[in-house]
């Protein structure tokens, strides 16, 4: 059994017949061929899967692909723009925010939620926004600097992707 | 040497544009037309004997090509272990379990099947009976008698026993001490948890007869010689290629038996299959780390000098032996000898099989645990003479002027000054401030604060082969490429630490070329010359060594084609940031671009008195293990009331010797603090006494996150070693040696005026609690 879906992902719209189970991140990866967007658990711990949907992040792991149906994805492929980085992509390189990078497109995407929310969080902010995230090669530091850099050289418009400009807020 | 511009800078990765724009490609990234997926069917329980396993279910599925269990494979040889360690029982390890299981997580057959999900729920309705057999999960209890055998052939469970050092000299010098201390120092399982799970794809090209392996591994020429040996094919016939590798910590340095089972999968089917780890799955069949428990006892004199040290441990190796299972306990015993002049030393291991996953080597491997027990001893030594820890320490160190220093544990130390980088942690983290702080915290209040410190040492850069079983050593190429570009490629293998940054930071500066005209490759057998790949905080050491060989004999080539095109002798030509000339006549100069292009398509002008090409091979194999140390010291803050610890501050203080790329080092050492905490604090692999797995997901063994964190303060030292020339220790496992036994020592720190001498790791709210509970109890005179 089958179920047909339209998803609209980096601004393209796919439809495609998935299995009922099929999971959000298996269908970006295996369906899509996105494979920017990890699998790190089972458990919906690592937070390697996390991308945008609907403009507000989430953990693919955690959604099947027909409860994606009509919803609006922004990948880690998604997030530069006319061959622009992304401000946090930019924090994570200056800063050295990765290693193996393999926790990195989760945790670029979660850094996205926290700034979208809170344009300059302290540190301490910084760490509780990183909660549903692990990564085992940096001691977190690092990507707490990338996090601050980034923080200082955004515009409101860089979480803006999909749609129109949140409401109230960013600086 | 050209002057530096690149090596010690603050440079950007040039791996990081792939990876934080999801552009890198890790295993499970790789898709092919045809590929199948396999799923292991693993043992629910911890030891039994196979009755029956019935496929017919699940090979009745829509979508399932075969199922495999032991008897419908053949290999050539089991899966390796490198090591014959003397008087070891020997055991040995199947791909698919044959008789028996002897771990919850043995595999006992392989599904293949058309997609990811149908092999999982094919997997699912194998149907296996087994046999229970009574298991055994605790090494200490495994040898006690009446025990469960593991092995047949290993009776009692002991692998093998084996020790370091003068037993008389330290029973002499306990016979004659002022004061000894002693305790039992668990150093618990640990799950290495990389993010990325293990992974492999498998293709066999049918007309060429070869097979192509691309694995999550740290290894991939190693990988490639035990494939070819376990299959029974020509190793020319076999090729290895690492993609991205998304985290290794010493679990992908291995031979695992996935990649034997899809490899013979593909070439049976004839068509691409790939396997990917869960990460459930992955806690019971990649090997964990640590597993010792210690006891440890020191000799003191009455002014605080060492006089000797008495070690006994027990290693759990678990049920098999992995590729280096039963090396690693022997490497806790190299480095007993700490920083210290001791008087003395004396150490027993005995490794011992239990119902549990191999141990093997973790960021670490065998030094943490043997540091952990040095550090926590002498920490206890300060205690019983009321010395503060920084001074019994300071009273012991080699001095700077007693190098290279043989130990009493046999093994001899490069270079150190360790006093001045105990002087700089000191000031660093404020020592005294921080002292006078704790007598106030803890004269009264909520809360309880403990600071503690820890010296490590670890013996690196993996390694001298007359030391280690003959594969030390490691390659490097340097091509010029007819433009002038330079490809470098090198046979250590990384996974994060940044070689492909680092090693074009050392060619452009010795080379005079622009970093962005060097790239480093890395990872594929067809493509790169044997080397041993990535572990024991080698590649920069090791590996960078053998890359410095390669652009010294690379650049004496060009200087004989500079010479020819020069008119001048090879010996007057010099070579200076990518120029050439004759030496006191900079104006008869050839850059080394029109050299290379010189030596490709203009061979003409070599006169045949060159063979045309610039490019150049050398290998290293280091005299001696690399000795880098470090002064660390934590503050906890304790809640009284409920135990609650967290980590306040980390000033960690290494010298790994010549640092190429600080920015990169620093995440190194920030990465193995991290890890070092998680060791001190929250986490643990723990079974019941049938050798179920209760942190068997990331829902219960706890992964640090960020908030559990500090923000680490970090200073170095820097003392080179005149092990390789470019005097660079290694710095990948040291932040993990010196953290987990300052974090403990602070722990006890502040827990000590009540008589609490150990909390064993990790230490809980939950293990402090009772810990305050049980020593209140004490005091008032007894348990209820």
């Amino acid at each position: 059994m089958t179920k047909s879906i339209a998803v609209t992902v980096n601004g393209t719209e796919y439809r495609r017949e998935v299995e009922p189970r099929l999971l959000l991140v298996h269908f970006l990866r295996d369906v899509l061929g996105l494979t920017g967007t990890h699998v790190g658990c089972d458990t919906s711990q690592c937070g390697a899967c996390t991308v945008i949907v609907n403009g507000e992040i989430a953990k693919s792991c955690t959604i099947f692909a027909i409860q994606a149906d009509g919803a609006v994805i922004r990948t880690i492929e998604g997030l530069a723009r006319d061959g622009k980085l992304h401000p946090i992509q930019i924090g994570f390189w200056e800063e050295h925010g990765l290693q193996c990078g393999f926790c990195t497109p989760g945790m670029i995407i979660a850094a996205w939620g926290l700034l979208k929310h809170n344009p300059d969080p302290t540190e301490e902010q910084i760490r509780h926004g990183l909660d549903g995230n692990l990564c085992r090669c940096t001691g977190y530091q690092h990507i707490v600097n990338a996090i601050k850099h980034a923080a200082k050289i955004d515009s409101p418009a860089d979480y803006v992707l999909d749609g129109p400009a949140p409401r109230g807020g960013r600086k | 040497m050209a002057v530096s511009k690149m090596v010690g800078a603050r440079v950007k990765r040039v791996e990081d544009p792939r990876l934080i724009t999801g552009a890198g490609t890790y295993v499970d990234d790789i898709r092919m037309v045809d590929m199948l997926y396999g799923a292991v069917v693993r043992s629910p329980i911890a030891h039994g004997r196979i009755r029956r396993i019935d496929t017919k279910a699940a090979r009745e599925r829509p979508g399932v090509v075969a199922v495999y269990t032991a008897k419908d494979l053949q290999f050539a040889a089991p899966l390796p272990n490198a090591w014959n360690l003397t008087g070891i029982r020997v055991t040995r390890h199947d791909p698919l379990a044959t008789e028996r299981v002897r771990m919850v997580g043995d595999g006992v057959a392989f599904v293949v099947a058309e997609s990811r999900y149908g092999a999982r729920d094919a997997a699912d309705v194998v149907d296996v009976d087994y046999t229970e057999l009574r298991p055994v999960s605790d090494p200490e209890r495994a040898l006690r008698k009446g025990a469960p055998n593991v092995w047949d052939n290993a009776p009692g469970n002991e692998a093998y026993r084996t020790e370091v050092g003068d037993r008389a000299a330290v029973d002499a010098a306990f016979a004659s001490a002022f004061k000894t201390v002693s305790l039992r120092v668990v150093n618990q399982r640990l799950i290495p948890t990389p993010i990325e799970t293990r992974g492999v794809v498998a293709r066999w090209d049918r007309g060429l007869e070869q097979l192509t392996v691309w694995s999550s591994s740290q290894i991939p020429h190693l990988l490639k010689t035990n494939i070819a040996g376990v299959l029974g094919l020509p190793e020319q016939k076999v090729r290895v290629i690492v993609p991205e590798v998304g985290g290794g910590f010493g679990c992908k340095l291995n031979i695992y038996a996935e990649e034997i089972l899809a490899a013979r999968a593909a070439m049976l089917l004839n068509r691409p299959v790939k396997w990917i780890e869960e990460r459930r799955e992955s806690f019971a069949s990649t090997i964990h780390g640590r597993g010792h428990v210690h006891y440890v006892e020191m000799a003191l004199s009455r002014e605080g000098k060492i006089l000797g040290l008495r070690n006994r441990f027990i290693a759990d190796l678990g049920a098999y032996a992995q590729v280096n299972t039963e090396a690693i306990p022997t490497l806790a015993n190299l480095v007993l000898s700490g920083v210290y002049d001791m008087g003395a030393i004396h150490s027993e291991l005995i490794a011992v099989y239990t119902n549990l996953p191999p141990t093997d080597a973790y960021r670490g491997a065998g030094r943490p645990e043997g540091v952990h027990a040095v550090e926590r001893i002498i920490h206890a030594a300060a205690h019983a003479l009321d010395m503060d820890p920084t001074e019994i320490r300071r009273r012991n160190l080699i001095a700077k002027d007693r190098f290279p220093f043989t130990a009493k544990t046999g093994v001899t130390y490069d270079s150190g000054n360790y006093e001045a980088n105990l002087d700089l942690a000191l000031t660093v983290s404020k020592y005294a401030e921080l002292r006078a702080e704790q007598a106030r915290v803890n004269a009264g209040g909520t809360h309880l604060m403990g600071i503690g410190v820890a010296i490590y040492i670890e013996l690196s850069g993996f390694n001298p082969s007359g030391a280690g079983g003959g594969i030390g050593w490691e390659s490097g190429t340097v091509r010029f490429e007819p433009t002038g570009k330079v490809t470098i490629y090198t046979g250590v293998s990384p996974h994060g630490q940044g070689q492909e940054t680092t090693f074009a930071q050392i060619a452009a500066d010795e080379l005079g070329v622009p970093f962005e005209d060097i790239t480093v490759l890395h990872g594929d057998t067809q493509m790169v010359q044997y080397g041993m790949g990535t572990y024991g905080s080698r590649g920069t050491a090791v590996g960078g060594a053998a890359l410095v060989k390669a652009i010294d004999r690379v650049k004496d080539k060009a200087k004989r084609i500079a010479a020819l095109l020069l008119e001048a002798s090879p010996e007057d030509i010099v070579y200076d940031q990518g120029g050439l000339y004759v030496g006191g006549v900079p104006g008869r100069a050839v850059t080394v671009q029109e050299v290379a292009g010189t030596a490709y398509l203009h061979v003409d002008k070599l006169k045949n008195e060159i063979d045309p090409g610039l490019e150049a091979t050398a290998t290293f194999d280091p005299t001696n293990f690399t000795w880098p140390y470090g002064t660390y010291i934590a503050v906890v803050i304790i809640d009284r009331e409920t135990g609650e610890v967290k980590l306040r501050d980390l000033f960690a203080t290494d010298d790994v010797g010549r640092v190429i790329s600080p920015l990169l080092v620093a995440g190194q050492v920030h990465g193995g603090i991290a890890q070092g905490v998680g060791q001190a604090l929250f986490e643990g692999a723990r079974f019941d006494e049938n050798g179920q797995p209760l942190t068997g997901s990331l829902m219960d063994y706890a992964v640090p996150i960020a908030s559990e964190l500090p923000a680490y303060v970090l200073a170095a030292t820097e003392t080179p070693t005149p092990v390789n020339p470019l005097g660079a220790k290694g710095v990948g496992e040291a932040g993990t040696i010196g953290t987990t036994p300052a974090v403990a020592n602070a722990v006890v720190d502040a827990l000590q005026q009540f008589g609490i001498d150990e909390v064993e790791m990790p230490i809980t709210s939950e293990r402090i609690w009772q810990a305050l509970r049980n020593a209140t109890q004490t005091k008032k005179g007894g348990r209820r």
